[in-house]
């Protein structure tokens, strides 16, 4: 029994509080003494460094012996000032900040902040169709990667190593298309104000063709690995189980929601780029439990995988054409290609700057250095993101670059519900509970 | 504020004129530019209030709301906007609590769910410089709209909406360690993404964003805060 030297926070400000310091030995021996020396509270610290709080998440647990009596989850360790940054940009430069928000969902937030700008601008219904299809076919890759990078993780913190693995494939799947249309993996910066940066590259469809059944082989070998683990089930089955009251009184939505029974999505709900035009389901549970969540992220990615498949007739029968607003005073003013020396702007752009006309010369700088106006006034837009409503609410003072951008992470939110879903069980079981929330701390503290 | 009625393009329709939310000084942010746009003056002003109809649903929530805060209702809702078919009702924090309890209880209004609170500094609306953005969304009747509590940056208490909305406690914490607010009536209103003994609340306008001056090649560039920019 050690004072440590070290400042500690809240917890440890008084003096006479035994603290003990333990670095991976047998827990047993720890409880044991602590019995000995007659304590009869013990706060311990789970992380901020530990492979299971997806990134730097601290959570604090009172324990009596292996059983959780109260856990609060301390948050900030990720916290980079993105919101703030994005006062310093113009509202496109905003995007490559808000996509490295949750950095396992980048298409859903710059989606919903290029919808909150349209929105502001008064745009929205001049967005080609064909941006709209690239929007919802990125978005439903982004869900199906967010939620077997849940599930996957969430079952190697158990020990189910292969679980991560086929997962982590199977999300690889829909990378490669990602990365084939907008040349990154992640933190893409695709969709843009007006409309998204580039269209399908040659090959695209057959490439999106082959994809599909090769991630529905990943999710089937996935379900046939998981859904009869009779392990798996102990592990999840009635464990961090949370009601619709509850998750009403905490504003929890997504699929943690959706496993109490309430059929909410904003896709349906509030249908954004066309959303109410395509075919799908909305999976729900009664459940409550880890377990149920698991399933409905499963499901959920098979529905993605129908979205998908609509978007790809779609796109094929529209042919190639424009992904941007056909304003030149927003739309961005290059078009992407590949050459020689990697991706870079297109060379009949260049020649056409460069070569013909100094109008467009000055246009192209204009918009790219100074950017556009947006007219002032606020608006709130949401989307349904892989983990739960995603929300911005936007200011504009009439200038090029955002009086307020504030982000409602799904996660932020949905992170108040460890406590709840924690207390009264097992400390192992806490690992549980918050790979069924699926949270993303670069998100959650943005 | 209203000596710029004329020159405010948002403030047209008729509307009186609602929240400064700037007073942009020339075009560019160097001093001394040679544009000569140097010593141009544009304060930015929100959409003014809205006068009836206000158009689909609104009109009966706002009747609804009148209706249920009975005499009070002058005096608490102060504007109601409509703009970009969205709906934002600018209470005064006075009636915050009764307001936010009515539009969660009421049948007819069922807002179930508060989106959190996001706080935004005006620092030219005088007397009005910190906002409190509150989204309410209705599962029940899928509706969203927006209420606004402003408070002078010298007196920044705003009652908490924890008990009536307990999924706004982490979300008022954050608008406190950003802004400064103060929700009083908050079960713990700690630091939550600051650590805890940081001094100040950098989402404010006058914390400056930071930042190190970058070499490359010999020359120097300012940190993003400090380099010029377009107004």
């Amino acid at each position: 029994m050690t004072h440590a030297p070290h400042a500690t926070g809240a917890f440890t400000d008084d003096p006479t509080v035994p603290e003990y310091t333990v670095y991976g030995a047998d827990w047993s021996e720890t409880v044991e003494e602590a019995m000995r020396l007659g304590q009869q509270r013990i706060v311990m610290n789970m992380g901020p460094q530990h492979p299971s709080t997806h990134g730097v998440l601290r959570v604090m647990l009172e324990i009596e012996g292996e059983t959780v009596t109260e856990a609060r989850a301390g948050i900030g360790y990720l916290h980079t000032g993105i919101e703030k940054n994005m006062e310093y940009r113009t509202w496109t430069q905003g995007v490559t900040f808000c996509t490295r928000m949750d950095y396992v969902a980048s298409m859903a937030q710059e989606l919903v902040y290029c919808l909150g700008i349209e929105k502001l601008l008064g745009i929205t219904d001049d967005i080609p169709e064909r941006a709209s299809i690239l929007r919802v076919l990125m978005s439903e890759l982004t869900r199906i990667g967010s939620h077997l990078v849940a599930v996957g993780t969430g079952g190697n913190e158990l020990g189910a190593t292969t679980i991560m693995t086929t997962a982590f494939i199977g999300r690889e799947e829909t990378f490669k298309i990602i990365e084939m249309i907008s040349g990154l993996r992640t933190n893409n910066a695709y969709i843009r104000p007006g409309g998204v940066a580039q269209g399908l590259p040659e090959g695209g469809i057959a490439a999106l063709r082959k994809m599909i059944p090769a991630v529905k082989q990943r999710l089937d070998e996935m379900a046939a690995l998981q859904m009869e683990n009779p392990i798996l089930k102990g592990r999840l089955k009635n464990v961090a189980t949370m009601n619709l009251s509850a998750a009403t009184a905490l504003g929890i939505t997504g699929p943690i929601l959706r496993s109490t029974g309430l059929p909410y999505d904003v896709r349906k709900a509030e249908p954004y780029c066309g959303y109410e035009t395509y075919d799908f389901q909305v999976p729900t549970s009664t459940d409550c439990d880890a377990w149920s969540r698991m399933v409905l992220r499963m499901e959920e990615c098979y529905e993605s995988l129908k979205i998908v498949e609509q978007c790809v007739d779609r796109l094929e029968k529209l042919g190639d054409g424009p992904v941007m607003v056909a304003d030149k005073k927003i739309a961005w003013p290059a078009q992407l290609s590949i050459g020689t020396d990697g991706q870079g702007n297109s060379p009949e752009h260049i020649r056409h700057i460069m070569g013909e006309s100094m109008e467009a010369l000055i246009h192209h700088f204009k918009l790219v250095t100074e950017g556009f106006d947006v007219p002032a006034g606020q608006v709130y837009q949401a989307i349904e993101g892989p983990k739960g409503l995603l929300g911005v609410h936007l200011v504009s003072d009439g200038g090029t670059k955002p009086w307020r951008a504030h982000f409602r992470d799904p996660g932020f939110n949905n992170l108040q519900a460890l406590s709840i879903m924690a207390e009264g069980g097992q400390i192992a079981d806490v690992v549980v509970a918050i790979a069924s929330i699926d949270m993303v701390l670069g998100g959650v503290d943005r | 504020m209203s000596d710029n009625n004329d020159i405010q393009p948002v403030a047209a329709e008729g509307r009186s004129p609602l929240t400064l939310i700037n007073v942009r000084e020339g075009l560019f942010g160097a001093k001394g530019d040679t544009s000569g746009f140097d010593g141009l003056v544009k304060p930015v002003q929100m959409p003014g209030a809205s006068e009836r109809p206000y158009g689909e649903w609104f009109d009966g929530v706002v009747d609804i709301l009148e209706e249920l805060l009975g005499d009070a209702a002058q005096e608490a809702i102060e504007y109601v906007v409509v703009d970009r078919g969205e709906l934002t009702l600018y209470i005064a924090r006075e009636h915050l609590l009764a307001v936010a309890q009515h539009l969660r209880d009421d049948q007819d209004l069922r807002f179930e769910m508060c989106l959190g609170v996001s706080g935004v500094h005006y620092p030219a609306d005088k007397g009005r410089e910190l906002h409190a953005v509150y989204p309410m969304q209705s599962i029940t009747h899928n509706r969203r709209l927006r209420i606004e509590v402003a408070v002078d940056e010298n007196d920044a208490h705003i009652p908490s909406l924890c008990g009536i909305y307990p999924m706004n406690n982490w979300h008022e914490r954050e608008t406190w360690d950003f802004f400064g607010i103060i929700f009083d009536g908050h079960p713990a209103l700690a630091r939550i993404e600051m650590p805890d003994d940081w001094v100040g609340h950098p989402q404010r306008k006058d914390y400056p964003l930071g930042g190190i001056p970058i070499e490359y090649k010999g020359a120097e560039v300012p940190s993003p805060g400090e380099r010029r920019q377009y107004r």
